[in-house]
């Protein structure tokens, strides 16, 4: 880790203290997760406070972390089975009390230290929901929309919360692990009614490459370094 | 006399003046704009999620789709993520080509936005002066990688392959006659280098010739100078970044600030605007044509001074030659697993950034250690630059809406993704 980075780390830790919480990271960025109810104040004070001034909020996005490190492929069993029956179809299921699922993350910029922040929030609740920084930044807006168009994470302050990216009258969060990559509708032209109908897909779900996760030792030892660092 | 009262507009989706597939909802009063809501999405392609399903590799060429005006910077800020996840460097000659492409990208950008600003507010002459140099970029692209335009030019770990030996030329043909043919060769006798420094070479004269006929043109500045203002404050405010930030006078420039590639090793300067106006902005990414231009002469000299590998030698992330393969069974292997399977990235987090030709371009990525990307996030100048919009029309006329988007250098491909 760099020299300002960890000169920003030590000014981040001593004025938040327990608010926020840094994750360790093999990449010389700044991560911190903090809880959703301080996220206003934190974000008050990282644009108007001296050692951060953060003028800039540069990306808010959306992450679902449902199957996250979950392998598709049976490493072990799927060589006696061959190819097409080593991999799992199924697309990872909503678990009712996953708590951390839904997260927001936020990417800061300062102009005039030249420094970058990354804060991550989870959203505990069903639905996810959390408090906008559009009164912050002002970048916000749109950022925070399409948040809440593609992952359904509900911004409470928000002026103007409406769908963005999809289209007009569509159902569901497309951007949520559980939505399935082909859709669930599709459109076509019925020459009988004489207008465009929307029809479940056609299409079966499938998976070209299998998702692997495979141990490389030589990645687990920088991660210790980096842990250990933070 | 009838009572005039507010009223709604429709402006796009298929409107020449937009840009691609804008959709403006205007409330109108008389000419003057009161409220706009931009309607965007309607090139929503899920790149992101599409991102998700594949392999790493296979989702470069998705990137040159997003900006489809600057295609290698897109993937230039793509592989870098990789690169920073997997904590590998490529080769220092990699680096330049990488520089000198992405100067290219930034020049056929700005050509295709001076041409289309000009021609949505009325100076036609000017658009088929910037396609005739971009012709010869988008030969250079395909030069390189075969494509003219959808390059996948870039890969983690380097570029795909060296720059070639010989630039194509045309050939005979019925249609071209042998005075023609002697003038389009002229400059493709050598390598694609000479080529590229004979285009260095006339291309500050085009950027003449263009700001002869736009920068004191009466016309020109009644339509742009102070049109679309904004401050420094609220250019910060509004996630401004690129030549929209700097058109607003704040010096910033991640080449300079933030330096990645080798722009640490070449010299440049950063044009800064002061009113914050479409003029300004104009003013502004001429200025970048030519430091583009000079930054382009700087990578050809050293590209001809160091020859050397141009990609990894790591077969885990780099394929192995076709010639190893016939030979060698390692090789074999590891060709069959990087082309089907790809390579696991180590789990963690990382955001690229790059001085875009439209701002700062941005790629967020998550993994969790497997082949495919947990999770992408593309951060696209431009989609924050079109939600500033509204309040950069408000007040204005309806022709002067055309000269703001315009000035914005919108692409649909990013803001939609």
């Amino acid at each position: 880790m760099n020299l300002a980075a960890d000169k920003l780390a030590g000014s981040v830790e001593s004025r938040f203290g327990d608010a926020v919480k840094r994750v360790p990271s093999t990449v010389e960025q700044l991560t911190y997760e903090l809880t959703a109810t301080k996220l206003q104040d934190v974000c008050h004070a990282l644009r108007d406070e001296e050692p951060f001034r953060f003028e800039q909020l540069m990306d808010v996005c959306g992450v679902d972390y449902l199957g996250y490190g979950e392998n598709e492929w049976r490493t072990r069993s799927a060589t006696v089975t061959g190819f097409s029956r080593g991999v799992d179809r199924h697309s990872p299921q909503a678990d009712e009390h996953a708590q951390r699922r839904f997260a927001v993350v936020y990417h800061l910029l300062s102009i005039c230290h030249n420094q970058r922040l990354r804060l991550r929030v989870f959203c505990a609740d069903e639905p996810p929901m959390l408090d906008s920084v559009t009164a912050i930044w002002a970048s916000a807006n749109w950022f925070e929309r399409e948040a809440f168009d593609l992952y359904g994470i509900l911004f409470s302050g928000h002026p103007d919360l409406r769908r963005i990216l999809t289209d007009y009258g569509f159902i569901g969060n497309p951007f949520r692990k559980d939505f399935p990559l082909s859709g669930n509708v599709e459109v076509r032209y019925d020459p009988e009614k004489q207008r465009v109908i929307y029809e479940p897909v056609s299409i079966e779900p499938r998976v070209l490459v299998p998702r692997v996760i495979r141990e490389d030792p030589r990645y687990q030892e920088a991660f210790k370094e980096a842990s250990k660092n933070a | 006399m009838p009572e005039l009262q507010n009223f709604t507009m429709n402006f796009g989706p298929q409107h020449p003046a937009a840009h691609g597939v804008l959709r403006l909802i205007l409330e109108m009063d008389g000419e003057v704009i009161t409220k706009a809501d931009p309607h965007i999405g309607l090139l929503h392609r899920a790149t992101e999620k599409l991102a998700e399903s594949k392999p790493y590799n296979q989702s470069i060429g998705y990137m040159d789709r997003l900006d489809y005006v600057s295609m290698m910077c897109n993937e230039h800020a793509y592989v870098m993520a990789i690169e920073k996840l997997l904590g590998i460097t490529p080769p220092i000659r990699a680096q330049y080509i990488r520089v000198m492409y992405d100067e290219l990208t930034r020049i056929t950008n700005h050509l295709l936005w001076l041409g289309a600003h000009g021609l949505d507010i009325g100076a036609m002459t000017v658009f088929l002066y910037c396609f005739r140099e971009r012709e010869d970029i988008m030969d250079m692209y395909e030069a390189v990688s075969g494509a003219r335009m959808h390059a996948t030019y870039y890969r983690p770990g380097g570029v795909y392959r060296d720059l070639p030996q010989h630039m194509p030329d045309y050939k005979a043909s019925r249609f071209r006659s042998k005075s023609d043919m002697r003038r389009m060769n002229k400059a493709r006798q050598g390598t694609l280098l000479d080529f590229i420094e004979d285009f260095t070479g006339r291309f500050p004269k085009c950027i003449d010739e263009y700001e002869v006929l736009l920068t004191d043109n009466r016309i020109w500045k009644q339509r742009t100078v102070g049109i679309g203002v904004v401050s420094r404050e609220r250019a910060l405010q509004l996630g401004f970044s690129g030549p929209m930030l700097r058109g607003s006078g704040v010096e910033w420039d991640l080449r300079k600030k933030q330096p990645y590639a080798v722009y640490d090793e070449v010299e440049f300067d950063i044009p800064v605007g002061v009113n914050g106006d479409c003029y300004d902005r104009y003013l502004v990414r001429i200025e970048e044509m030519r430091q583009s231009t000079n930054i382009v002469k700087q990578c050809i000299a050293w590209l001809r001074k160091n020859p050397g590998p141009v990609w990894l030698d790591d077969h885990k992330i780099t394929p192995p030659l076709r010639e190893q393969m016939k030979s060698d069974m390692e090789s074999l292997i590891h060709h069959f697993k990087y082309m089907t399977e790809g390579y696991c990235v180590p789990a963690g987090e990382v955001y690229a950034a790059i001085e875009h030709p439209k701002g700062e371009f941005g790629v967020y990525m998550i993994s969790d250690g497997a082949n495919k990307p947990f999770r992408v996030k593309i951060r696209a100048a431009g989609f924050a630059h079109l939600s500033a919009l509204d309040e950069m029309v408000r007040g204005h006329m309806l022709a002067d809406l055309v000269a703001i988007i315009g000035s914005q250098d919108i692409v649909f491909g990013e803001v939609d993704r």
